[in-house]
């Protein structure tokens, strides 16, 4: 039997459960159709949520395939939190397990890389760090110094093309995507968030900051995916958006 | 690579940024342009999904099957996967293999 | 039960809106008759970036109404202390006017429903409403305003009126209401009972605040009218009757205007919000 709001739950996201006992019109009367506007109110408000949550997923499957999907999804992985900006935090998961749409391999890709946008665009504010920290620091000192890369600042490694199936679904006449691997930095300068393609030698280096390595460490990473690894575009960058923050010398 | 070789291509690296950024202006310059919201509902849609305190009268909450129909940009990008599932070109296990030993 | 000393800064009794990013600029620019904004508090509980830095240029401009969706005060369980906290930060932080929500449950166990689900009026759900209230009131410091509910369905078990429950919980904890007159007509007109008579039996002296806004029309199993919440339209006409009924009997208030789904250029807002300035012009100060 369940309590009260027990019952609800199970009734609401599940159109062929029965309506619970003992609610009525006002008048005493029974009712199927009332309950079903909470039922409606819930599915509609969720479905809507994906699709703001989503839209580039949306445009690759088009509402007549997006919106029933956000129906499965919402009834399968309702909000676990009142925060519903980062609503579908299941979804690159839960499209990895969707059989019907395994031939479309890089769709949780670009999940994770929605997800990771409005993570960004919600992220705290940070200034960003001074260029001439960094020209200002002695060469062994900087050797051993770490990079902390903004609050805002989001990596989404992938296989797949992925800023260019991004751009291609939110830049007009941007390219078809060609088959490349391509992982994504999200940078945020004001308070936009900006896509990034990274190779896999730039990627490996940004991860190894964010995971506390010292700049040596950081170019070990790189050169071991690519030997020509040059830090200096990348750097760049990161300076133009403001993803750094600090400079952490050792003595710090 | 040296420990020489390294220092020289990470403060060279360094010292190009720096000097490139210097000449470049800084995005945050536009910062008090996109304070507002320029283009309706855009910015919006980047800040997510917002809360509800209403109702709807849109009916959507029946049916739970799902058949994939011939829509959406997908449908223009050929990316095929292999079989189990990875990516058939262009991969990172692909850059792995043209890797020095 | 929160004491005198707590009472909370008020907002202006004045024409208010619910607020939607897409109309900071034309706020700015020609607001009208608003004075203050209503903002959904979990909208603004991220880290920082533009929800943030519009809200800090806004609060100079204007006060803040803080109005919860997500807290479930009518929840079975315990006020997840997670989101007190994220609420306690933001509160803190925008030092509000107003903190107002709903007299409704969201969340079950661990997942959130997004939307404001009914209550039966019991001695149990009092009791459990009258705690959440209290220790809300408690972590904040001041008082908060509860929203009436727009129904849909009635519960059997129900021993209360939702007048005389919204009184004993004004009694048992001190805090104040948000009058919603378009939730007063849908649930009135839903459950076949008369939408003044509600005002009537309602504790009128306890309003901080009043919302207006939309509602959709449809029909029940058994052809009765059957109004949803939708916040997607102006507000009906008899919301307008409505709303001059109840200022007549609490004096000027702070009445704020929602429109939440299919929101429209801000011309068509402040024509809303003008009408409330209206209502108000013709009420003398009490």
């Amino acid at each position: 039997m369940g309590t009260r709001q027990s019952q609800f739950r199970a009734a609401l996201l599940d159109p062929a459960a029965p309506v619970p006992d003992g609610l009525t019109d006002g008048a005493g009367a029974p009712t199927v159709k009332r309950f079903d506007v909470y039922r409606n109110n819930v599915t509609v408000a969720l479905i809507d949520a994906l699709r703001t949550a989503f839209p580039v997923l949306r445009k690759l499957l088009g509402d007549a395939n997006f919106d029933p999907l956000a129906r499965v999804y919402a009834r399968a992985h309702p909000p676990r939190s009142p925060l519903m900006m980062h609503y579908g935090q299941d979804m690159p998961a839960f499209l990895d397990g969707f059989a019907p749409l395994k031939h479309l391999g890089y769709l949780p890709d670009v999940a994770r890389l929605e997800l990771a946008l409005r993570r960004s665009y919600h992220a705290a504010d940070s200034a960003a760090l001074d260029a001439q920290v960094l020209a200002a620091c002695p060469p062994e000192t900087l050797m051993g110094s770490c990079l902390q890369l903004a609050p805002a600042v989001q990596l989404i490694p992938s296989p797949w093309p992925l800023f260019d199936i991004w751009r291609y679904n939110t830049v007009a006449g941007a390219p078809k995507p060609q088959a490349t691997a391509q992982s994504v930095l999200i940078t945020r300068a004001g308070f936009d968030p900006e896509p990034h393609a990274l190779t896999a030698a730039q990627y490996a280096w940004l991860h190894a900051c964010q995971t506390g390595a010292n700049l040596t460490e950081a170019q070990d990473s790189a050169s071991a995916t690519d030997p020509a690894f040059d830090l200096a575009p990348l750097l760049g960058l990161l300076l133009q958006h403001g993803a750094l923050t600090t400079l952490t010398t050792p003595k710090d | 690579m040296s420990k020489t070789m390294k220092t020289v291509a990470i403060v060279g690296a360094v010292a190009a940024a720096v000097t490139a950024h210097s000449t470049t202006p800084a995005e945050a310059a536009s910062k008090e342009k996109c304070f507002g919201i320029s283009l309706a509902g855009e910015n919006d849609c980047a800040a997510g999904p917002g809360t509800t305190c209403a109702g709807t009268s849109t009916v959507d909450y029946q049916g739970n099957a799902w058949t994939l129909v011939d829509a959406g940009t997908c449908t223009e990008i050929d990316l095929p996967a292999l079989a189990d599932g990875t990516p058939r070109e262009g991969s990172l296990t692909e850059l792995d293999r043209d890797l020095p030993a | 039960m929160l004491d005198a000393s707590h009472r909370s800064p008020s907002l202006p009794k004045a024409p208010g809106v619910g607020y939607k990013p897409q109309h900071f600029d034309a706020l700015r620019s020609e607001p009208g008759p608003v004075t203050w904004l209503e903002i959904h508090a979990e909208n603004y509980m991220g880290d920082g970036g533009r929800p943030h830095a519009q809200l800090h240029a806004l609060r100079a401009d204007f006060a803040i109404s803080v109005h919860g969706v997500g807290l479930s005060i009518g929840g079975e369980g315990r006020l997840d202390p997670d989101h007190l906290a994220r609420l306690q930060r933001l509160v803190d932080w925008l030092e509000p006017a107003s903190f107002s929500e709903h007299l409704a449950w969201s969340t079950h166990g661990a997942e959130f429903l997004d939307d404001l689900l009914p209550l039966p009026y019991t001695d149990a759900t009092l009791t459990r409403v009258a705690d959440h209230i209290d220790e809300v009131q408690d972590l904040l410091g001041r008082q908060m305003l509860l929203e009436n509910p727009s129904s849909y369905l009635a519960f059997a078990e129900s021993t209360w009126s939702e007048t005389e429950f919204l009184s004993e919980l004004t009694r048992r904890t001190g805090c104040g209401l948000l009058l919603d007159v378009n939730n007063v007509f849908i649930s009135a007109t839903n459950l076949g009972d008369t939408a003044t008579g509600y005002l009537d039996a309602y504790p009128l002296h306890a309003v901080g605040e009043i919302h207006v806004g939309g509602h959709d029309e449809d029909a029940d199993d058994h052809g009765a009218p059957l109004l949803i919440d939708s916040h997607a339209h102006p507000a009906a006409e008899p919301v307008w009757t409505l709303l001059d009924y109840a200022l007549r009997r609490t004096g000027p208030a702070p009445v704020l205007v929602e429109w939440d789904n299919d929101v429209p250029e801000w011309p068509a807002l402040r024509a809303e919000a003008d009408r409330a300035a209206s209502a108000l012009a013709t009420i003398p100060a009490h």
